[in-house]
C-alpha cells in the first residue's frame, strides 16, 4: 500500500497551496465571497444559495438537474428555482408560519424537497430534513422533539409513517402532500403552490438567526437536534470552494440523501452558493446507472460515501474504463473513514483518488480534508481547513490536555468558533455544554495526528454506531426491541462490516416462556424494521441468557463488542481499533 | 425450476431480508425497494440470498433487472442451472 499518492493536476485548484492559504486565511475574507442581503438587511442562506444568482448573469444557468427514477428529467435554472422558492416562502407566510418555527420534509430526492428547504430558509423558518427511510418511530420522535409546524411529504409516506400518530402532535399544523390527492387534514402541494405568488422579498435576517435543525444520535437518550444558523453559509461556500474545488458552471453530484446533514450542506447549500449545476438523482445506488450518469452529465466534481465506493469496487475498474469520464476533475468521500484500499483502487480505476474528509452533524461543514493540491495519504482524513484549528486532546477532571506527540491517540477536538459550528442542541443546553471544554469542541471521535499534521480516524469514544455513513444511537434501537413482548433486555453494538464499516447487531435476553429460534430472530428484525426503518433497525440478532451490566445497571455494550470481536474481555480499551 | 418454485425462492429471499414484508401481497410490477422499504444494503443481501437459493450468478450490472418480482422471475428463469 503506498503511503502517499502523487497526483497530476490539469489546472491549479482553488486551494493551490494549503500552507500558504492557512497562513493568510481569515473568516472575514471568506465572508466577502458572499453578497449579503440587499440594502444591508443581513445574511440569509437561501439568498446566498439562489437569490443572488437569480439576479445575475447566472440566472439562466441550470441550478438543479433532477433525474427521476423512471428516466424522466427536469432542469431548474437559478431564476426558475428562485421563483419556486419564493412561492413556497409565500405559502409559509399564508399558513402563518413564524420566523424560527420548524418546517420539515420527509421526502425522497425530488425537486420539491429542495424548494421546501430553500423556501423555509428564505422565509426565516427553520428547515429540518427527515430521512425517508426512517420508520414511523424515529420520524415521530424527531417531529415531536423539534416541534414541527409544517411537514412536506408524500401521500404514501404520510399514510405509513405519520398519520397513525398525527393526533399526538398538536404543534404540527400543516401537512403538505406532494403528488396525488390530499386527504383530510392535509393540503395539496401543487394547488397550494399554484395559488401563491412567486414574488418574494427576503426579510432582514441576522447571521445568528436559527436556520437548520439536524438530528443526530448519541449513546443514550433521545436524538439530539443540532441547531445551525444562517452564518453557516460562510462555511458551506468556503468548503465548497476550497475542499470540493467547485467553480461556477461546474456540474456537481453529491450522492448523499438530503435526509442527513451531508445531503443538505453539500447536496443543497454549498453547490448552489458556488453557482454550480447540482445533480439530483432520485434513484438508488446502481453501479451501471451511476457510471452512465457520470459520463452523460459530464460530472466535474463527485462527492460520495465509502459504503457506495466499496460497492462500486465489487464491480472492478472495467465499467469505469469502458466509459468516457473525462469531465471528472475531483472525487471526494465522507461518512466514515475511507479505507486505504478504496483510495488506491480509485486512483487505478478513475486515474485520480477519492479525497476523504471529516466533519459531523455538529460541525455543519467539512473541517479536515484531503485537498486537490495535496498528496493523498490513503486512510487519512487529511489536514484542517484554513481557518480551523484541530487538535488531539485527553479529557481531564479540570478540562482537557492537548496531546502533541505524533501518533498518540486521543479525542479529535476543534477550536470553537468556526461559522457553521452548531449553536445548541434544541432544548438540551446541558448536553450542548458537555461538548466543549477549555475552548475546544470535543468530537467524540478518537484519532491520531502524524508528524506532518495529517489526522487519522481510530474509532468512536462512545457506543454510537457508524453504519453506511449514518450515526445510529444504540439506545434508540434497544428501546424499539424492548417493546416486543419476548424481549426483556437488549444491547446493541456496531459489528464490523466490510461494506458499511459497521452493521447494527442486537443482543437480546428473552422473557421466561420464550425460546431462542431463527423464527423469533427474524420476527424481531421485522418488528424493529417496521418501527425504525431499514437504516436504523438491526441486521443481526443474537440471543443471550442475560446481558452483561455494570454495578449501576448499565448494559455493557463494550463487553458485548469485545466478545463479538473475539477480544479479551478485560481489555476493552483496544475496542476502537476494531471499528477503524 | 418452475415459475412457482422460483417465485417461492424470491419470496423467501425477500423475507430473509425484510421479515416484516408479505411478498405474496406484492404486485408483480411493484418496485421492490420502494414498496418494501429496502435500502442498498438490504438489496445486496436480497441478491446474495437469491444466488444461494438458485445458484444463479448475478453480476452487479444486472441488479436493476431484479427491481420487481416479475423482473426477477424473468431474469432468473432461463439462468437457473438444471438438474
Amino acid at each position: 500500500m503506498p503511503t502517499s499518492l502523487r497526483k497530476q493536476l490539469r489546472e491549479p485548484p482553488n486551494l493551490a497551496d494549503w500552507a500558504a492559504a492557512r497562513a493568510s486565511f481569515s473568516w472575514d475574507d471568506a465572508r466577502r465571497h458572499l453578497d449579503g442581503l440587499p440594502d444591508g438587511r443581513g445574511l440569509n442562506l437561501a439568498w446566498e444559495a439562489v437569490g443572488r444568482h437569480a439576479g445575475s448573469t447566472a440566472a439562466s444557468r441550470v441550478a438543479l438537474r433532477w433525474l427521476g427514477k423512471r428516466g424522466d428529467r427536469r432542469d431548474l435554472t437559478y431564476a426558475e428555482l428562485w421563483r419556486s422558492v419564493g412561492r413556497f416562502a409565500n405559502v409559509l407566510g399564508h399558513l402563518g408560519v413564524q420566523p424560527g418555527e420548524r418546517v420539515y420534509t420527509l421526502l425522497g430526492r425530488v425537486p420539491e424537497l429542495y424548494v421546501s428547504a430553500l423556501g423555509a430558509l428564505a422565509a426565516r423558518a427553520v428547515y429540518c430534513p427527515l430521512f425517508s427511510a426512517f420508520g414511523p418511530e424515529p420520524t415521530r420522535q424527531r417531529l415531536a422533539l423539534g416541534d414541527a409546524r409544517v411537514l412536506v411529504t408524500t401521500p404514501a409516506l404520510y399514510e405509513r409513517k405519520v398519520a397513525p400518530y398525527r393526533d399526538s402532535l398538536p404543534g404540527l399544523r400543516h401537512v403538505l402532500l406532494v403528488g396525488g390527492d390530499a386527504p383530510q387534514r392535509t393540503l395539496s402541494w401543487d394547488s397550494t403552490m399554484t395559488a401563491a405568488s412567486d414574488r418574494f422579498v427576503v426579510p432582514p435576517t441576522q447571521p445568528e438567526d436559527f436556520a437548520l435543525l439536524h438530528f443526530t444520535s448519541g449513546t443514550t437518550g433521545a436524538p439530539k437536534g443540532a441547531m445551525h444558523v444562517h452564518d453557516a453559509a460562510v462555511m458551506h461556500h468556503t468548503t465548497g470552494r476550497l475542499v470540493l474545488d467547485l467553480r461556477p458552471g461546474d456540474v456537481y453530484w453529491c450522492t448523499a440523501d438530503p435526509g442527513w446533514v451531508t445531503g443538505t450542506s453539500y447536496g443543497i447549500l454549498a453547490p448552489l452558493t458556488n453557482g454550480v449545476t447540482t445533480i439530483v438523482d432520485e434513484g438508488d445506488l446502481d453501479v451501471e446507472r451511476w457510471y452512465d450518469l457520470l459520463q452523460r452529465e459530464r460530472v466535474n466534481v463527485w462527492y460520495t460515501a465509502p459504503t457506495a465506493i466499496r460497492m462500486l469496487m465489487r464491480s472492478g475498474a472495467e465499467p469505469v474504463r469502458a466509459r468516457d469520464l473525462g469531465a471528472l476533475r475531483f472525487l471526494a468521500s465522507v461518512g466514515e473513514p475511507l479505507n486505504p484500499e478504496a483510495v488506491v483502487w480509485s486512483q487505478e480505476a478513475f486515474g485520480m483518488p477519492f479525497h476523504d474528509n471529516w466533519w459531523q452533524t455538529e460541525t455543519g461543514g467539512i473541517l479536515i480534508a484531503n485537498y486537490a493540491s495535496m498528496d493523498v495519504r490513503p486512510g487519512s482524513m487529511g489536514r484542517p481547513l484554513p481557518g480551523v484549528e484541530a487538535g488531539i486532546v485527553r479529557r481531564t477532571e479540570a478540562g482537557v490536555e492537548v496531546v502533541t506527540a505524533p501518533g498518540e491517540r486521543g479525542e479529535l477536538a476543534i477550536r470553537a468558533g468556526w461559522p457553521s459550528m452548531f449553536r445548541g442542541y434544541l432544548g438540551q443546553a446541558e448536553r450542548y455544554a458537555q461538548c466543549f471544554a477549555d475552548g475546544w469542541y470535543l468530537s467524540g471521535d478518537l484519532a491520531t495526528r502524524d508528524a506532518d499534521g495529517y489526522f487519522w480516524f481510530v474509532g468512536r469514544a462512545d457506543d454510537v454506531i457508524k453504519s453506511a455513513g449514518h450515526l445510529i444511537g444504540p439506545f434508540e434501537v434497544e428501546s424499539a426491541l424492548l417493546e416486543h413482548p419476548a424481549v426483556v433486555e437488549a444491547g446493541v453494538i456496531g459489528k464490523p462490516d466490510p461494506l458499511a464499516l459497521e452493521i447494527v447487531k442486537a443482543f437480546v435476553a428473552l422473557r421466561p416462556g420464550f425460546e431462542p429460534s431463527d423464527d423469533l430472530a427474524r420476527e424481531l428484525v421485522g418488528f424493529a424494521r417496521k418501527r425504525l426503518g431499514p437504516a436504523v433497525a438491526p441486521r443481526e440478532i443474537a440471543f443471550l441468557p442475560e446481558l452483561p451490566r455494570t454495578r449501576s445497571g448499565k448494559i455493557l455494550r463494550r463487553l458485548l463488542k469485545a466478545r463479538e470481536l473475539g477480544l479479551p474481555e478485560g481489555d476493552t480499551s483496544t475496542l476502537e481499533t476494531g471499528a477503524g | 425450476m418452475t415459475r412457482e418454485a422460483l417465485r417461492a425462492a424470491i419470496d423467501a429471499a425477500l423475507r430473509s431480508v425484510a421479515p416484516e414484508s408479505d411478498p405474496a401481497r406484492l404486485a408483480d410490477d411493484a418496485d421492490l425497494r420502494e414498496t418494501l422499504d429496502l435500502d442498498s444494503m438490504d438489496f445486496l443481501s436480497f441478491v446474495v440470498a437469491l444466488h444461494r437459493a438458485t445458484g444463479v450468478d448475478i453480476p452487479e450490472r444486472d441488479y436493476a433487472r431484479l427491481a420487481t418480482l416479475e423482473g426477477a422471475v424473468q431474469y432468473l428463469g432461463p439462468r437457473v442451472p438444471s438438474g
